[in-house]
C-alpha cells in the first residue's frame, strides 16, 4: 500500500478544526483558516457582524453620537503565562482588561477587536476553551467581539498564544475624568482586595510550590464604575490597577497632578493569604497585579456615598477608602505604616523577585 | 537577614524523608522538619507545633511562652509610662494652678 | 498573622519609643556626636525602611546599615561564573529570586536567561531537587548562597540527595559566615559603632555565643534582634540601657526563636556536608580569610565548582563603586559619588543597589530621596 493511499480524496468541510493542534495551514488564508475561524472563534462570538466575515466591523456613527460626545479607544496585547490560571485565563483577561480600560476613561464599552497569534502546535481544545472564556466575558459585559484577526507562526516564534484586543466605547457629554482634575482633600478609594491576581500569576508559574486558595480578580468593572459615577457626580479620577500595581498607579497620579498622595497603610485592604503569600516570599502586595480593582479619586464630600454605591455592587463588597490627596510633598506617595513610621512608596523598578532576606 | 516566617505544622506527609506540610496565613508549603526533631520531640509531636519557616525547612520552635512574656514586657511598658505621664500632668496642674495664683 | 501582628502594634511601640528616647536624652548628654547602632541583617534593613523606624527615633540615635546581605556581597566574579554555569549546555540553574539581578562582568543571571540560558527561580533548596527528579535527562545546578541561616537547608538537601541516589544535582556555593564580617567591620578603622543588632535568624542557628568576642574584646553591645519591627525598637532600648548601664554583654531578644545554644541538628548537617575556605572574596570588602565556606571532599560529586569548569576569574569593582564603604558603615548610601546618578535600581552598578535590602536599593526605593538630596547639596 503506497502512503498516497492513506490520504483521504476529500476533506470534510471543518475537519481541520477536528485536528489536535494548529498547524501553520491555518494561518495560510485559505480553506483551513475558514475553517479555525467558523469552527473556533463564530461559533463562539456568535455575533452578526463577525458572521459577515467582511474586512471591517462597520459602526452607524449616529447610534454612537446618541450616547455621548467623545470616542475613547484603546488597545492592549496579552501575553500572560501561565494561560489558564485559578480565577481565569489569558481570554477573559483579554476581554476584561480592554473593558477596564475604556470604562475607566468614564466611557461605555461597546465594541471589541480580538486579534490572535497562535504558535504552531497549539493544541485546538485549548483555544477553543480560551475563545469561549473570551465569548462568555463579552456576552457577560454586553460588550460585542466584531472584527478579528488569525495569524499563525512557526514554532518558537511566539509563546503559545498573544492575544490583542482594541476596544471603542463612547464617553457622555460633560464627563471629565484624568489626573489633572485632582485635588488636594479629595478622598482616594478601591474597590476591594489588591494583589489577588498578581500573587495568583507568580504563584501559577510553578517553581514555588506554595498551594494557595488566592484566584485572579478578573472582572469587568464598568457597571460598578456606573454606580459610583451616579454617586459621586464629581468623580475626579479612575483607573485600574494593572501592572505595577496600587503603586503605581497612585504613583502615576501624583506625578501628573503634582499632588501629594498620603495611604493610610492599615486601611488598605488585602486579603490574608496574599498577605501572607507576601511574607513568605518577602513581596510587597503594593506592587501585585490586580484585574478586577480600581482607584477612583472622588471630592470629599461625596466619599461616603462612593463608598456606599461600591459596597452595593458585587465588585465592590470589600472596597474602602484608603488615604488622601494633600498638598504636602508633591509628586510624592507616602504612606502611615501599621506600626506608626512614615515611609515613602515609590515607583517599582523591574519586576518584584522573591527574596531569601 | 533571611527571611523567616511563623507558620504551623498541620500535617506529616512524610515521615521517612522527615517532610510536613506548614500553614501561613491560609497558604500551604512542603516544609522539611529535621532541624526540630529529636528523641524528645519525635515527628508526630510536630503537628500543631508554631515554626520558623526559611526556605522550606522548619528552623526552630517558636516558643509561645517566650513570646507572651515578650508582649507583655512592652505592654507593662506602657502602662508604667501612662501611670508616669498621668502623675506628671497632675504634677504640672497644681504647679500651673499656684502660678495663677 | 499569628507571631507576627502582634509584633508590629503601634500601641506597645509608643511605650518603647518613651523609653528610648529617655535614654538616648541621657546619653546625648556626654557625647558630641550622635549614636551609631549597625543592624547586621540585610533584613533588620529592609524591616527599618519597610515600616518608617527611623523616622520614628531621636535624631541623636543613627542606624548605620551594615554587610549582612548575601546578595550584596557577592563578588562579580561568582557572578560570572553561575552565568557560566547557566549557560552550559544541558545545566538547569536554580536560583532564589533576588540572586538573579546581581550584576556579573558582561551580564546578570536575569539577562543570560532573556539570552536563552535555563534559569529556574524557586523558593527552596528542595524545589531545586525536584527539578532533578523531574528532569533525569538534565543537569540541576542549585546557586546556593545566605550565611548560616541557610547552610543548613542547603546540607540538609544535598544529604537528602545522597540518600535518594539523585546524581543529576550540584551546588555552587557562595555560602558565607557571619563572624569575620563582623571582625572586618569591628577591626576597621573608620569605624564608629556603639553598639550592634545581631542577627536573628543566623542566631538561630549558631546561638549567641560566637559573639562573645564583640562584648568582651572589642567591648561593644550587641542584642540579638527578630525582624518585626517592635523587636527592632525592643534591642535598639536593650542596646541603649547597656550603654547607659556601662555594660556590654550579649543578649537575646529574640527569645521565642533563638535558642542560646543554636540548633544542633542544622549544625551538625552543615559539619557534614561543608568544611571552611582558607579565605572568601567579598564584594567590597576585599578577600576575609575563613569566611566562606565549600562542600567536602566526601559530597565532591555535588559539587558544581569540581563538576564543571568555571572561568574562576577575579574581577574587581568599578572604580566609582563606593559598596564597600557602604557596606563598612563607613559612609552612607547618599554619600556615594555614583548614589541615584550612574548607580540607581534600573542600572545598579554595584550589588547594594540591586538586592532589595542592600542599603542603597532600600533607600531609593522607600527613602526620602528629597531631603536626603538637600542634606547632600548642603554638605
Amino acid at each position: 500500500m503506497s502512503p498516497l493511499d492513506a490520504v483521504p480524496k476529500s476533506i470534510p468541510r471543518r475537519a481541520s478544526v477536528d485536528l489536535p493542534t494548529v498547524t501553520l495551514a491555518h494561518g495560510g488564508g485559505g480553506r483551513a483558516m475558514r475553517d479555525l475561524i467558523d469552527g473556533v472563534f463564530l461559533e463562539a462570538f456568535g455575533c452578526p457582524e463577525l458572521k459577515e466575515m467582511n474586512d471591517a466591523a462597520v459602526i452607524a456613527l449616529s447610534g454612537l453620537a446618541a450616547q455621548g460626545d467623545r470616542l475613547a479607544f484603546t488597545t492592549d496585547s496579552f501575553v500572560v503565562d501561565p494561560l489558564v490560571f485559578p480565577g481565569g485565563d489569558i481570554g477573559k483577561l483579554a476581554v476584561c482588561g480592554t473593558i477596564n480600560d475604556l470604562a475607566v476613561s468614564g466611557a461605555r464599552p461597546l465594541y471589541l477587536t480580538c486579534a490572535v497569534i497562535l504558535e504552531e502546535g497549539f493544541p485546538i481544545p485549548e483555544l477553543r476553551r480560551i475563545v469561549g472564556s473570551m465569548a462568555s466575558a463579552a456576552r457577560e459585559a454586553e460588550v460585542a467581539v466584531v472584527t478579528g484577526d488569525t495569524k499563525v507562526v512557526g514554532r518558537g516564534a511566539c509563546d503559545k498564544l498573544f492575544i490583542n484586543t482594541a476596544g471603542i466605547g463612547v464617553i457622555e457629554h460633560g464627563l471629565d475624568l484624568g489626573p489633572t482634575r485632582v485635588r488636594p482633600g479629595d478622598v482616594i478609594l478601591v474597590n476591594g482586595l489588591l494583589g489577588d491576581h498578581g500573587a495568583t500569576i507568580l504563584n501559577a508559574r510553578g517553581d514555588l510550590a506554595l498551594s494557595t486558595p488566592i484566584e485572579s480578580d478578573c472582572a469587568a468593572l464598568h457597571d460598578l464604575i456606573g454606580v459610583v459615577k451616579a454617586a459621586a457626580p464629581n468623580l475626579r479620577f479612575l483607573r485600574d490597577a494593572t501592572r505595577g500595581g496600587l503603586a503605581t498607579v497612585l504613583n502615576e497620579v501624583a506625578e501628573s497632578a503634582r499632588v501629594g498622595i498620603a495611604l493610610d497603610e492599615s486601611a488598605v485592604p488585602i486579603r490574608a493569604e496574599v498577605k501572607g503569600f507576601c511574607e513568605i516570599l518577602g513581596l510587597d502586595p503594593l506592587y501585585l497585579a490586580n484585574e478586577g480593582k480600581l482607584v477612583a479619586i472622588v471630592p470629599e464630600a461625596e466619599a461616603p456615598a462612593a463608598l456606599a454605591a461600591m459596597r452595593g455592587h458585587r465588585h465592590g463588597a470589600e472596597a474602602a477608602v484608603i488615604g488622601r490627596v494633600t498638598d504636602r510633598r508633591p509628586g510624592r506617595v507616602t504612606m502611615r505604616t501599621v506600626f506608626g513610621g512614615e515611609r515613602v512608596v515609590d515607583m517599582l523598578v523591574g519586576d518584584q523577585l522573591p527574596r531569601i532576606c | 537577614m533571611c527571611l523567616g516566617i511563623p507558620g504551623r505544622i498541620v500535617a506529616i506527609t512524610d515521615p521517612v524523608h522527615k517532610l510536613g506540610t506548614v500553614e501561613v496565613a491560609g497558604v500551604r508549603r512542603a516544609v522539611n522538619l529535621a532541624c526540630i526533631i529529636d528523641e524528645d520531640h519525635p515527628i508526630e509531636a510536630c503537628i500543631g507545633d508554631w515554626v520558623l519557616v526559611h526556605v522550606g525547612f522548619a528552623m526552630s520552635r517558636i516558643d509561645e511562652r517566650e513570646a507572651e512574656a515578650t508582649l507583655a514586657l512592652l505592654a507593662e511598658l506602657g502602662e508604667v509610662m501612662e501611670a508616669q505621664r498621668a502623675m506628671q500632668a497632675a504634677a504640672a496642674g497644681e504647679e500651673g494652678d499656684h502660678a495663677l495664683r | 498573622m499569628r507571631y507576627v501582628d502582634e509584633f508590629r502594634d503601634p500601641v506597645r511601640a509608643k511605650a518603647l519609643l518613651g523609653r528610648i528616647e529617655a535614654l538616648a536624652a541621657s546619653l546625648a548628654q556626654a557625647r558630641d556626636r550622635p549614636l551609631y547602632l549597625m543592624e547586621v541583617c540585610g533584613g533588620h534593613t529592609h524591616t527599618i525602611f519597610k515600616f518608617g523606624i527611623e523616622g520614628l527615633l531621636p535624631k541623636s540615635i543613627e542606624l548605620v546599615h551594615g554587610p549582612g546581605c548575601p546578595v550584596c556581597v557577592l563578588p562579580m566574579g561568582r557572578v560570572d561564573d553561575c552565568v557560566a554555569l547557566a549557560e552550559t549546555p544541558g545545566v538547569i540553574l536554580a536560583t532564589f529570586g533576588d540572586a538573579m539581578r546581581v550584576p556579573g562582568s558582561k551580564k546578570s543571571l536575569m539577562q543570560a536567561k532573556a539570552d536563552g540560558a535555563d534559569i529556574r527561580m524557586v523558593y527552596s533548596p528542595l524545589d531545586a531537587l525536584q527539578l532533578a527528579r523531574a528532569n533525569p535527562g538534565r543537569e540541576v545546578v542549585f546557586f546556593a548562597l545566605g550565611f548560616e541561616t541557610t547552610m543548613p537547608s542547603t546540607a540538609l538537601t544535598v544529604l537528602q540527595a545522597e540518600a535518594e541516589g539523585i546524581r543529576n544535582f550540584s551546588l555552587f556555593c557562595n555560602h558565607i559566615t557571619i563572624i569575620p564580617t563582623m571582625k572586618a567591620i569591628l577591626d576597621s578603622p573608620e569605624l564608629k559603632i556603639d553598639g550592634f543588632l545581631g542577627p536573628g535568624h543566623v542566631s538561630m542557628v549558631i546561638g549567641t555565643a560566637p559573639y562573645r568576642f564583640i562584648a568582651e574584646q572589642y567591648k561593644k553591645p550587641l542584642v540579638v534582634s527578630g525582624f518585626e519591627p517592635l523587636d527592632v525598637l525592643q534591642s535598639i532600648w536593650m542596646v541603649l540601657a547597656q550603654l547607659a548601664e556601662g555594660r556590654t554583654e550579649i543578649e537575646n531578644q529574640y527569645v521565642r526563636v533563638v535558642p542560646a545554644g543554636g540548633n544542633d541538628k542544622a549544625l551538625e548537617a552543615v559539619d557534614r556536608v561543608f568544611e571552611l575556605r582558607p579565605f572568601f572574596e567579598w564584594r567590597g570588602l576585599g578577600s576575609i580569610d575563613h569566611s566562606g565556606i565549600r562542600i567536602r571532599d566526601a559530597y565532591a560529586s555535588f559539587d558544581a565548582e569540581r563538576r564543571y569548569s568555571v572561568p574562576d576569574v577575579k574581577i574587581a569593582d568599578p572604580k566609582s563603586c563606593q559598596c564597600g564603604e557602604v557596606l563598612k558603615g563607613a559612609i552612607k548610601p547618599w554619600e556615594c559619588k555614583v548614589f541615584g546618578k550612574a548607580c540607581t535600581p534600573a542600572t545598579p552598578m554595584g550589588a547594594l543597589m540591586v538586592s532589595s535590602e542592600g542599603a542603597c536599593a532600600a533607600y531609593y526605593q522607600y527613602g526620602d530621596l528629597d531631603d536626603l538630596a538637600r542634606r547632600s547639596a548642603s554638605a
